[in-house]
């Protein structure tokens, strides 16, 4: 009884959690711009077909299974040698195939239309955006031809709302897969394979995404989120970005500078303004304005950071940052640092 | 039947003379040397089964570690290994093992009416290499350096520069075994089907499965050469430095997909393929009339089999290839849903004008019909571009995969298990157990995998080992984790149903549905020789339209295992073949052949070093004194 029970629980639940609905900041089912918007119709028109096509051939098989009322428990019935109603059967069969072809022309039809609408360039003018993809983690670059205008930054993509943007997308290690479902479909991060992708949100607010392509270990931790925003706020931002770090004002970020220049941080990170250049990890120059560490692993704050920072393969197992043991001072200092670098 | 009169001593009759010749032999090296097709088709679904139960297990394991938001139950490393190890287990050494070289190597020979399988020795070879494959890639995964890449080990992850140690030379070089396995048994039952059918037993005559085996076989034999390329590559990119798919050095990434998935997606036909054929086979005879539709549903096999080939690139959508070229595929993969949608209504169709008994093995057709529609369905989802990019590499397609699979050939099988049960071992199958065994089964798989959708379109991406409670996936992944407890009592059911009516169940007889095909016309469990004289045929369904006086083939010697050979399009008899004897030699073959593999994947010069002892294995199975003193031996007992 109690396996009744725990199912009668576990559908009410079901029931519950599709009434909540397919909605949130990671859903198809919940688009915030129009590509997304317009895969979600053509979603919906598919399911409508299938369903009805589910129906009626379930339908069906209960009619024919019942129709004769022949019972189960006598041995095999004589053979019909030649059955009544085959020849209505065959047109009727053939209604059935002609109406599957014309289902599946239609799903056909409109995915070429719409797909042209959500993969088509939209813009002359859009904002171009390149992702690069690293185990695991993404490098996000808004290129620009003059040097000094470049923004590089990780994990956080800030977009103006109800413009068009390009993303370009790169892999330096495996592929990965690049997925916002509230914007729009996945596209590959191909290695050694440049590839270009439109997307464009509507409604400002964080949509969260994630890698879709098995990466290797840290696969379930590769996230990343859009802001969308207003034009003013992602030009002020974008401003903010462009400048290099901050010198430290105060004696305690002038010692957590010293803190990252003399340990391993400075072998893999970089933080424009100062001596530390490296490319393996993620760009720090404005780590202090960002929302979440370590791929939408956890929120950027004091305790994450410390927690990050001693011991980044507990919280991450396998990903290529080592642990960094150092005295609580030297550790706090650094946190200061790391979060003053707007 | 004459009455057998205990006269001093009788003269042998021809059935204990062909037992005699036909006997596999005993004792422990005679169970290396066995070449009857019934005894090496039980063996494959036995193998197969274990499979099934141990990938299974795995399934389990992903399902309690994913069952709550950050469970600690699996690390990454474990986690990936496992997922690795299910979905290869699942398709290389139980779907393809299972449902095409056991069922048709058990199946074939009998239904076509013929003594044995065609090249017997290469079909014992065959389950020695299988199980060679299996041995690999388990013996890996239990010493903690499984694969770990998937089961299709995308490169550059699986690469030398991302995946260094042996992990994924396992992975790869256990597809090497297993597609050497299903290429050999692909050639078995091509050859059995073209020349070894009964006479009158013409083309348009052959029963619908056996024309699936048919295609299937030739989709081996053209699909399998692409993976065993595929992954050879990859081994020699990571053991001898070739560039293949190396980016950096002029290679290509996509250029593995390409291949991988041009055998990828005709297996995906080749393991549904088998499943439709059983609903041809089982659907007319408990609606007790013949198939309506045959050659319709004969060409959409054919057909299934030809568009295979061409949708591959469907699972490479979200690699940003050319939108037309996109179309293209979109279009060939939408267009395959019309020979399967045409089998469906024929079915449909057969059971409305037929009078159905709803006996056993119809409630997993209905199983079958249920499920595979839902797996069917959300398919044109998938064909979809724009919506395939949203759903593609989700748990919505973990769903789609697992409904078409499950649906289109686990329930398919249990059908065909229900319903062959009798005939494999000449028992009936319990019929309450068999019920429970069925809705428990059916509940917990949907409950399972039906709300694997709704987590893909809420944004789950597949191969994750763990996710953050904020994500608000969890109460659908615990209903998700919950079926699996019906599911795994659900087998538990069948093992012991299996177990309890291999000894207690009813005594079968030789036709207890009264089923048409030609293995029904001998006794369950056949003999080894499968017919005492061969029969002739005189319709699509042999039994069914058999004169009363039905002629038989006489004529074959039975002291010697005789076969008869007939012409491929009318099956009239041309000549007369001795088929091979029982030998130790397919079995030390495959040893030598594994050695090879294995060594292959240290170093490049265990190629050179082990190729003299295939040699030698091969010499010594062809070589043909195996045959004369046979004969003698044979003669010599008719003498006496």
């Amino acid at each position: 009884m109690s396996a009744v029970r725990a199912l009668g629980l576990s559908a009410a639940t079901a029931a519950m959690s599709v009434v909540a609905g397919c909605r949130g900041q990671q859903s198809v089912m919940d688009p915030a711009g129009p590509q997304a918007s317009r895969i979600e119709w053509l979603f919906w028109v598919v399911f409508w077909i299938a369903l009805s096509a589910f129906v009626l051939v379930m339908l069906a098989f209960g009619r024919a299974a019942m129709r004769s009322g022949a019972s189960k428990d006598e041995p095999p019935l004589p053979i019909i040698k030649e059955p009544p109603g085959d020849r209505a059967a065959t047109v009727v069969v053939g209604l059935a195939v002609a109406l599957t072809v014309i289902g599946l022309f239609s799903i056909l039809a409109l995915s070429a239309v719409t797909g042209a609408a959500a993969a088509g360039p939209t813009s002359k003018n859009p904002v171009t955006i390149q992702i690069t993809g690293h185990q695991w983690w993404w490098e996000v670059t808004y290129p620009n031809t003059q040097p000094d205008q470049i923004v590089i930054t990780a994990n956080e993509i800030h977009i103006p709302v109800g413009k068009p943007i390009v993303i370009l997308t790169k892999s330096e290690d495996v592929i990965h897969s690049f997925w916002p479902p509230n914007v729009n479909g996945k596209r590959d991060l191909l290695p050694g394979n440049q590839t270009a992708y439109w997307m464009q949100v509507d409604k400002p607010g964080i949509y969260r995404g994630q890698c879709a392509e098995f990466c290797g270990y840290q696969h379930a931790h590769m996230g990343f989120r859009i802001v969308a925003e207003s034009e003013a706020d992602f030009s002020k931002w974008q401003q903010a970005q462009i400048k290099p770090a901050k010198d430290p004002s105060d004696a305690e970020t002038i010692r957590g500078r010293a803190v990252f220049m003399s340990r391993a941080c400075v072998m893999c990170h970089t933080i424009r303004g100062t001596d530390a250049g490296s490319r393996v990890g993620p760009d720090l120059t404005h780590v202090g304005s960002r929302q979440m560490i370590a791929a939408e692993t956890l929120p950027n704050t004091r305790g994450a950071l410390a927690g990050w920072i001693l011991d980044p393969q507990g919280i991450k197992p396998g990903n290529r940052m080592s642990p960094n043991p150092m005295p609580p001072d030297d550790l706090n200092a650094l946190i200061t640092y790391l979060q003053s670098l707007q | 039947m004459a009455v057998i009169e205990p006269i001093a001593a009788p003269p042998e009759s021809v059935a204990d003379q062909l037992e005699r010749t036909w006997r596999e032999p005993g004792g422990f090296w005679g169970w290396f040397s066995c070449v009857h097709h019934t005894t090496i088709g039980i063996r494959f679904m036995v193998t197969a089964f274990i499979f099934f139960l141990l990938g299974g297990v795995l399934a389990a394991l992903i399902r309690i570690q994913l069952a709550r938001p950050e469970n600690g139950f699996l690390g990454p490393d474990k986690y990936n290994q496992i997922f690795t190890v299910h979905g290869s287990t699942m398709i290389f050494l139980f779907a393809v093992p299972m449902l095409f070289q056991g069922f048709g190597t058990y199946l074939v020979p009998l239904i076509v009416g013929a003594r044995n399988i065609a090249f017997p020795r290469l079909a014992a070879f065959s389950y020695y290499i299988y199980v060679g494959g299996c041995l690999l890639l388990w013996i890996g995964f239990l010493l903690n350096i499984g694969a770990d890449t998937g089961w299709f080990s995308y490169v550059t992850l699986s690469g030398p520069d991302f995946s260094p140690g042996k992990r994924v030379d396992f992975w790869a070089q256990m597809i090497t075994f297993t597609e050497l396995s299903a290429l050999g048994t692909a050639v078995c039952l091509f050859t059995t089907i073209i020349k070894h059918r009964a006479p009158g037993m013409t083309l348009n005559r052959m029963p619908l499965i056996i024309w699936e085996k048919l295609t299937i076989s030739a989709m081996i034999i053209f699909a399998m050469p692409a993976v065993m390329l595929s992954s050879t590559m990859l081994l020699m990119d990571r053991l001898v430095g070739t560039h293949f798919f190396n980016p950096a050095e002029g290679g290509d990434v996509l250029l593995y997909q390409h291949l991988f998935w041009f055998f990828g997606h005709p297996d995906v036909y080749i393991i549904f393929l088998p499943g439709a054929a059983m609903m041809s086979t089982i659907v007319p005879v408990f609606s007790r009339r013949h198939i309506f539709g045959y050659t319709p549903i004969v060409v959409a096999t054919v057909a299934t089999g030809f568009i295979s080939f061409g949708v591959w690139v469907h699972h490479m959508f979200a690699t940003g290839l050319p939108q037309l070229g996109e179309l293209f595929f979109e279009a060939a993969t939408l267009m395959i849903v019309i020979p399967t949608a045409l089998q469906f209504f024929c079915w449909v169709a057969t059971m409305w004008n037929g009078r159905v008994q709803f006996k056993l093995p119809m409630l997993w057709v209905f199983g079958f019909f249920f499920n595979f529609l839902i797996g069917g369905l959300t398919g044109p989802m998938l064909a979809s571009v724009p919506v395939d990019l949203q759903v593609h590499d989700s748990f919505f397609v973990v769903a789609h995969f697992h409904y078409v699979l499950i649906g289109g050939s686990v329930f398919a099988m249990f059908a065909g298990i229900y319903f062959w049960f009798p005939k494999i071992v000449g028992r009936m199958a319990n019929e309450a157990l068999a019920k429970a065994h069925f809705w428990l089964f059916f509940v917990g798989f949907n409950l399972t995998f039906f709300t694997m959708h709704i987590l893909g379109l809420r944004g789950m991406p597949r191969r994750i080992y763990t996710y953050p409670p904020e994500m608000k996936w969890g109460s659908l992944n615990m209903l998700a984790s919950s079926g699996v407890v019906l599911m795994t009592a659900g087998i538990l059911v069948f093992m012991a149903n299996v177990f309890w009516s291999k000894r207690n169940g009813r005594i079968a007889g030789n036709n207890p549905w009264g089923a048409g095909s030609l293995e029904w016309g001998t006794t369950s469990p056949p003999p080894p020789y499968n017919f005492l004289y061969l029969p002739t045929v005189n319709g699509r369904e042999a039994l069914w339209e058999a004169d009363p006086n039905q002629p038989v083939v006489t004529g074959l010697r039975v002291d010697v295992r005789e076969t008869l050979v007939t012409n491929s399009l009318d099956s009239e008899p041309d000549y007369k073949e001795e088929d091979p004897a029982p030998s130790i030699w397919p079995f030390l073959a495959a040893v030598a052949v594994s050695i090879l593999f294995v060594g292959s994947i240290f170093t490049q010069w265990a190629v050179v070093w082990f190729a003299p002892l295939v040699i030698i294995t091969l010499i010594g199975w062809i070589w043909p004194k195996g045959r004369a003193p046979m004969r003698r031996r044979a003669e010599e007992r008719w003498s006496q």
